[in-house]
């Protein structure tokens, strides 16, 4: 049970990491925290004590087996979270070359 | 039926079709997109007779039974948002032939445009809840992308913000999708409805209803977590506002919400008053803060928040005439909102500003911009006989039927702050003189495609109420309320299988 607990309280820090942070590289670092924290919880999810990879080889007795669809939706997650860290981090260096800084509380010309 | 791949594999095709063509020909990119988003509407007509006829279309991708393999389903509920969505898809394509011109490299537009309607048309007809949250990733990450797009510090900064508010969202919303998971042991939405119905109402049901509450709340744009949405209005190209409204915040927001809390987990008292609440903040705050704006593109883009929350609050009251007046006031919305923000683009062109200040006399300037973007702001205000006004009337009748004036009184109140600021914001805008100080650069006149699109969504705008007269359409909106009325029962009575 407590392994799930520390799963969240890694979100937790990534979502801290979001909310409270001004550098946006350290924004998209918490970000990335995030979905770390989700995939892992996926894993963990999916994952039987003892068990082996599911795969059927003829003339052999089931046995305990990890979860497969588990992982495989966390290797599509992990892809979704490189395009969203992509993207992030190129916006990030075109902000930079307009603005010239990385400070989200000198990033304000949008109000109302 | 294994034409509903279509749905997913024409616009995927066409945005990697895109690139290969648009270096060596001109016109190419435009004429793919055009092409292929008209056809991905007439497709969505068809799947909309045949969904009326025999209540469901599903195939099972590569023969695996569900729920082991992926399932595409459409139902009525589904089909209607297909129509909607492509149909909108398709006018801003058509449009975007000439608008995009001012931009540089407009094949990436049309790239990006494609995948965002590939994400679109993938969360509407699938039936599995992480093959959902793929789609919405795509769509969303092509949206980032396209309010970026101009590459000005402005909206740089728009995407920037955007960008991460809608990953913390997908990130809660992924969390829910892993705590459902270890709860049912299925992602097939038809096996975690009956999972959960067999299993009852657990307090891990309110956590995960909680997580994405947050997450889809945010691309529906509901108030709390509205923040994004005039930022990302204000400095994109026009083409953006105009999709994400008429699409975008419906499809990956009120669709995906309506969707899991009314088939899959049931909806319960508790739910439906938190749908009110937000319903209500919607409609209040985004009205108020409509007010003091100067710029057109945000004061529409409060005026979307406002009337998605009217959309919410005939979802939370869910009796039949509340959910088909709201599904109706999503079709009206959708039109009208992707009409003003289209003809906003070709004011802001015609007068290189989006100040209200500065935008004046449009309807001297250009008269056919003028007289739809009339229409578009009758119909959102609720004014008759344009298509709002039925709809509004439905959602404000179902409140005083279900024995809630408050809300009914709330929701007339919210619709008068609504004419209020429009008066307010657009009669100088569109009667006043026209602007004659000198300008920097030239104007830049509208051609045929842009009021071709222009005037095709304002004659929907008209004739939006007409929807309620006996005709497929009016069976298509009613066949598509019954199946959220039903709840989790919507697989015994041939919603998804």
């Amino acid at each position: 049970m407590i392994i799930y607990m520390l799963c969240l309280v890694l979100f937790s820090i990534g979502l801290y990491c979001v909310l409270r942070k001004r550098n946006i590289i350290k924004i998209i670092i918490g970000i990335g925290i995030m979905e770390y924290a989700v995939n892992l919880f996926f894993i963990l999810i999916g994952y039987v004590e003892g068990g082996r990879s599911p795969i059927y080889e003829h003339g052999q007795t089931m046995m305990k087996m990890v979860d497969p669809l588990a992982q495989v939706i966390v290797l599509t997650s992990i892809v979704l979270g490189l395009s969203v860290t992509l993207l992030l981090v190129s916006i990030a260096i075109k902000i930079y070359e307009k603005y010239g800084t990385f400070d989200i509380t000198k990033i304000n010309r949008l109000k109302g | 039926m294994p034409t509903l791949t279509y749905f997913i594999a024409m616009p995927l095709a066409a945005a990697f079709l895109t690139p290969l063509f648009a270096k060596r020909m001109k016109r190419a990119a435009d004429a793919i997109a055009c092409v292929s988003t008209l056809s991905l509407f007439a497709l969505s007509c068809g799947i909309a007779v045949f969904v009326i006829n025999h209540k469901t279309a599903s195939y099972d991708v590569g023969n695996w039974v569900p729920p082991f393999g992926i399932e595409l389903v459409v139902d009525a509920f589904s089909a209607f948002m297909l129509v909607v969505a492509n149909m909108i898809g398709f006018f801003v394509a058509l449009y975007s032939v000439g608008y995009i011109k001012t931009y540089t490299d407009k094949w990436k537009y049309y790239t990006l445009f494609m995948l965002m309607m590939a994400g679109v048309n993938g969360l509407l007809i699938t039936s599995d809840i992480f093959n959902m949250f793929v789609f919405l990733e795509i769509a969303s990450i092509s949206a980032y992308a396209l309010v970026a797009f101009g590459t000005e510090p402005r909206s740089l900064e728009a995407s920037f913000k955007y960008a991460v508010m809608g990953a913390v969202a997908s990130s809660f919303i992924l969390l829910g999708i892993a705590f459902l998971y270890g709860f049912a042991s299925t992602v097939n939405m038809n096996d975690l409805a009956q999972v959960i119905a067999s299993k009852g109402q657990v307090k891990l049901l309110s956590f995960v209803s909680i997580l994405f509450l947050m997450g889809f709340g945010l691309k529906a744009a509901a108030v709390p977590f509205h923040a994004w949405l005039p930022d990302a209005y204000s400095s994109s190209p026009a083409t953006i506002p105009a999709v994400s409204s008429g699409v975008l915040i419906k499809t990956l927001g009120v669709y995906a919400i309506v969707r899991i809390f009314f088939n899959i987990f049931g909806a319960t008292a508790a739910v439906s008053s938190v749908l009110i609440i937000l319903a209500v903040l919607s409609m209040l705050v985004g009205a108020f803060l409509a007010f003091g704006q100067t710029n057109i593109r945000r004061l529409f883009g409060y005026s979307s928040i406002s009337q998605v929350g009217y959309i919410l609050l005939g979802f939370g009251i869910g009796t039949p005439l509340a959910i088909a007046g709201s599904l109706l006031h999503l079709f009206n919305h959708s039109v009208a909102k992707s009409s003003l923000f289209l003809n906003s683009g070709i004011a802001e062109n015609a007068m290189h500003s989006n100040d209200l200040t500065r935008l004046s006399g449009i309807l001297k300037k250009r008269p056919v911009s003028g007289y739809s973007m009339l229409a578009g702001a009758f119909s959102i205000c609720g004014v008759p006989p344009f298509g709002g006004f039925w709809s509004k009337l439905m959602i404000i009748l179902a409140c005083v039927h279900a024995g809630r004036p408050g809300l009914a009184s709330i929701a007339v109140f919210a619709s008068i702050l609504t004419l209020a600021y429009y008066i307010k914001a657009l009669t100088p805008a569109i009667f006043g003189k026209e602007n004659t100080e000198p300008m920097t650069q030239h104007e830049i006149k509208p051609n045929a495609a842009m009021n071709i699109a222009v005037i095709a969504l304002t004659v929907i705008v008209i004739l939006g109420g007409l929807a309620l007269l006996p005709g497929p359409a009016n069976n298509l909106l009613n066949n598509a309320a019954a199946i959220i009325v039903k709840g989790t029962s919507f697989a015994n009575i041939g919603g998804l299988r």
